[in-house]
């Protein structure tokens, strides 16, 4: 009897506790690393100080968020409250419904003078499920110790054996591959996606890679390269700016950036569909205050990835430990921006299925 | 019994009734009680393995999504001919703009664009762009024009010809896919030569596993015939080795083959360092088949040692002496008697080996390159990156077929009651 009202005891003690624990917990799902690090410093801990009542949880398991929100949906009990997702995700969870569409004026801060969000954020709000937070690009560094005299200038230096011999990393998926192999091959930057479109534009691209493609390491993971970099496995490889930017300034390692033919791409917020009132009250108000101006300035402190919000342009400062200016470190920095490419969400939402089918094929043989 | 032959009619136990009855009886309540004794454990396999399981594999034929979001679209299309060349009359397009209407409140038309793209590059953005002016066409006009001006691709006979053949609930088109093939406008065609890839993946994954569980045997056999052959306390000593391996993270091991095996790494650096290799002409050992084999046979060393020891272990060892003593030479002696005897172990690490190879993906993909992947990382990349979980689950169906083949074949050339595992 003892035994049996200490149990009871227990569970209803134990039920209590987790009801309380859920009644302040928020999920936010993003990628871990430097980058969820980020987010940690510059929204979760000033918005956990503001909002003692909420306790964030951060999940790490951004990369397989689709898979893993399509599952949750089909099981009817979504456990996350907002999810860090690349735009092209973004559009694939808005058109599979599960993702909320946001009215970003009604939910967003304005500018500090008073430019409504939908403006401020201007052409990078790509669905209606998406809220645009940074601006990253993928681009190549190479091994300052392994070109010589004559450091590459240019992205076509990729396709350039005989001036950098030696092996490359690419990123194992046609995109942005594709543009870079066109790019060098003479195909003029508005023509890159007509091209593309066709077979014979398609066979052109794969044509290009051809000539390189016993020199490439193909990478999935975002620390491939930075990591074949350091090894000097690579003389040159492609990956996303953030990384080579600790690569460069905090690891200090022999390696400098080619901003030359960099693809910006956007990466934000969604809210998951089919949350419950309170939850999606919570996740909305969180978003209102990790996505205003000084917050999203304040995130390129820690990381070298660009404000999504034109006015938190003017506000980027100091690295907060490096202690140097993180504007010229920014992929839309004027200066950088000489050549470069936006992710075509449009095209790749098409093609992706039929070129990626292609290129798996030609990778094989 | 004796009793039997003398008393005609049936044997009657204590209580009167005949004894088969009551044995029967007895038998079934035995076999009752052991069913709820296992009761728990089937309905927890059932239930978090065997339903989740075929839910999986239905997807592979499912195509629901087709006549639920266009019910009316798909009755209408039923008098067209796709091979006229013509796309449909006015009355199909104003079912698609009344299924359309419903779909955009649902917001059901992306997912069906998803879906068709599939089979179809571009429908995608089709439907997602005339799933925003629909609302605006209006329903007296000429809806084939309105539609037209939308998207052309609506004026071309190919797009309805996609959904007239993607109509039905149920779908070879997955399958198709998987054995790169399609459904085209003459019925089932290949692919073109740029796109088949999963036959050449699944033959390349058998290929590489049958190596690997040879690669596997060959290290194993010995190790397994050291450990069962010395004193216990040795032995013991040594099985640790094989056991610390199988102990430590998947991931570690295969990183640490990465530091080991690349071009700038510790066996190349050694190679060069005493002369055998020139520097501009390291070996390239990952990143293909060969890191695939050489990571994935060490992975999976120990499940073949581990049968085998166990079978090892019971062959007593006065059967070669004995051999011997009757003339036969070490190798004899080892061939025609101790070998057949450990076959039984050969048979289990082999299964165990070949058939967690083929399933296997975090390996290859950490460490194979291009020409080391297996097909179940084309599976993976469908599950978690493509979405495509019907081409997903149409390729797990086929490797699983194969598998139980091969499983039937084994059985039948060899037999499974010819497997120990200890």
């Amino acid at each position: 009897m003892r035994l049996r009202t200490f149990l009871a005891a227990g569970a209803v003690a134990s039920m209590a506790m987790a009801g309380a624990a859920q009644a302040e917990d928020m999920t936010i799902v993003s990628w871990g690393g430097a980058y969820s690090a980020s987010q940690m410093n510059a929204y979760h801990k000033p918005y956990m100080e503001m909002n003692p009542g909420v306790n964030i949880i951060n999940d790490e398991s951004a990369a397989e968020a689709v898979a893993k929100l399509r599952a949750m949906a089909e099981a009817g009990n979504t456990t996350w409250d907002v999810v860090d997702v690349v735009a092209s995700d973004a559009i694939r969870l808005c058109d599979e419904g599960l993702a909320m569409e946001v009215d970003v004026d009604s939910v967003l801060a304005a500018a500090p003078d008073g430019t409504p969000a939908s403006k401020d954020f201007g052409d990078f709000l790509v669905t209606p499920c998406f809220i645009p937070q940074i601006v990253y690009s993928t681009t190549f560094g190479y091994r300052t110790d392994m070109v010589g005299d004559t450091p590459p200038k240019d992205v076509c230096a990729v396709f350039d054996l005989e001036n950098y011999p030696g092996k490359r990393s690419l990123e194992k998926r046609p995109i942005n591959n594709m543009e870079w192999a066109l790019m060098c091959d003479g195909v003029a930057m508005e023509d890159i996606y007509d091209q593309l479109a066709t077979e014979e534009g398609q066979a052109r691209a794969f044509a290009k890679l051809d000539t390189i493609k016993d020199q490439v390491v193909w990478w999935s993971a975002g620390a491939d390269t930075p990591q074949l970099l350091a090894d000097g496995e690579v003389v040159i490889g492609s990956t996303y700016n953030g990384r080579l930017f600790k690569l460069i300034e905090e690891d200090k390692q022999p390696v400098a950036m080619l901003w030359d033919g960099q693809v910006f791409d956007l990466d934000g917020w969604i809210v998951p569909a089919n949350l419950s009132d309170e939850r999606k009250k919570r996740a909305l108000h969180y978003l209102n205050f990790a996505t205003d101006t000084q917050r999203l300035a304040d995130q390129a402190k820690y990381i070298s990835y660009g404000p999504a919000r034109a006015s938190s342009a003017p506000l980027v400062g100091k690295h907060a430990t490096l202690g140097i200016d993180m504007a010229p470190h920014m992929p839309n920095e004027p200066k950088n921006m000489s050549n470069t490419l936006l992710y075509n969400y449009e095209f790749w939402a098409d093609y992706r299925d039929d070129i990626d089918a292609k290129f798996q094929t030609w990778l094989a043989k | 019994m004796a009793n039997g032959e003398n008393v005609p009619g049936p044997i009657l136990a204590a209580d009167g009734r005949p004894l088969r009855q009551s044995l029967a009886r007895a038998l079934r309540l035995q076999k009752l009680r052991a069913l709820m004794l296992i009761a728990p454990l089937l309905i927890f396999i059932l239930v978090t393995f065997a339903a989740p399981i075929a839910d999986m594999l239905f997807r592979s034929v499912e195509n629901a999504i087709v006549p639920d979001t266009l019910p009316l679209t798909v009755a209408a299309l039923e008098d067209w001919d796709d091979a006229s060349g013509q796309p449909p009359g006015e009355k199909v397009f104003a079912a698609l703009r009344r299924d359309l209407l419903a779909a955009v409140a649902a917001k059901a038309h992306t997912k069906l664009g998803s879906r068709l793209n599939y089979e179809q590059t571009g429908v995608a953005s089709l439907l997602r762009k005339t799933g925003r002016r629909v609302k605006r066409m209006e329903e007296d006009g000429d809806l084939a024009a309105q539609f037209a001006e939308v998207h052309k691709s609506w004026a071309d006979p190919e797009t309805w010809a996609t959904i007239k053949r993607f109509s039905s609930a149920y779908t070879s088109g997955y399958f198709l896919n998987a054995v790169d093939a399609k459904l085209g406008a003459t019925g089932i065609e290949a692919r073109p030569e740029n796109e088949r890839i999963y036959i050449f993946l699944f033959e390349r994954t058998l290929l590489l596993s049958v190596v690997i569980t040879v690669a596997c045997l060959l290290i194993g056999y010995p190790v397994a015939f050291l450990l069962a052959t010395l004193p216990m306390r040795t032995s013991n000593m040594l099985m640790i080795l094989v056991l610390l391996p199988f102990w430590t993270s998947l991931l570690v091991r295969t990183s640490a083959w990465k530091v080991l095996l690349q071009q700038q790494g510790v066996i190349n650096d050694t190679l060069v360092f005493i002369g055998l290799v020139a520097d501009d002409g390291r070996l390239a050992m990952i990143n293909n088949q060969t890191g695939t084999i050489i990571a994935m046979t060490h992975i999976l060393l120990p499940f073949m040692i581990l049968p085998l020891y166990s079978v090892m272990r019971t062959i007593p060892p006065s059967y070669m002496r004995a051999a011997k003593s009757l003339g036969a030479t070490d190798w004899t002696a080892f061939w025609r008697v101790y070998f057949p005897q450990s076959v039984p172990g050969i048979g289990a690490g082999a299964i165990l080996v070949f058939i967690l190879s083929i399933g296997y993906y975090i390996t290859p993909e950490l460490v194979g390159g291009t020409s080391g992947t297996f097909i179940s990382n084309r599976i993976a990349y469908h599950i978690s990156s493509s979405l495509n979980w019907g081409l997903a689950a149409a390729l797990g169906v086929i490797l699983l077929v194969v598998v139980l083949v091969l499983y039937w074949l084994y059985d039948r050339i060899i037999g499974i009651d010819n497997v120990k595992l200890g």
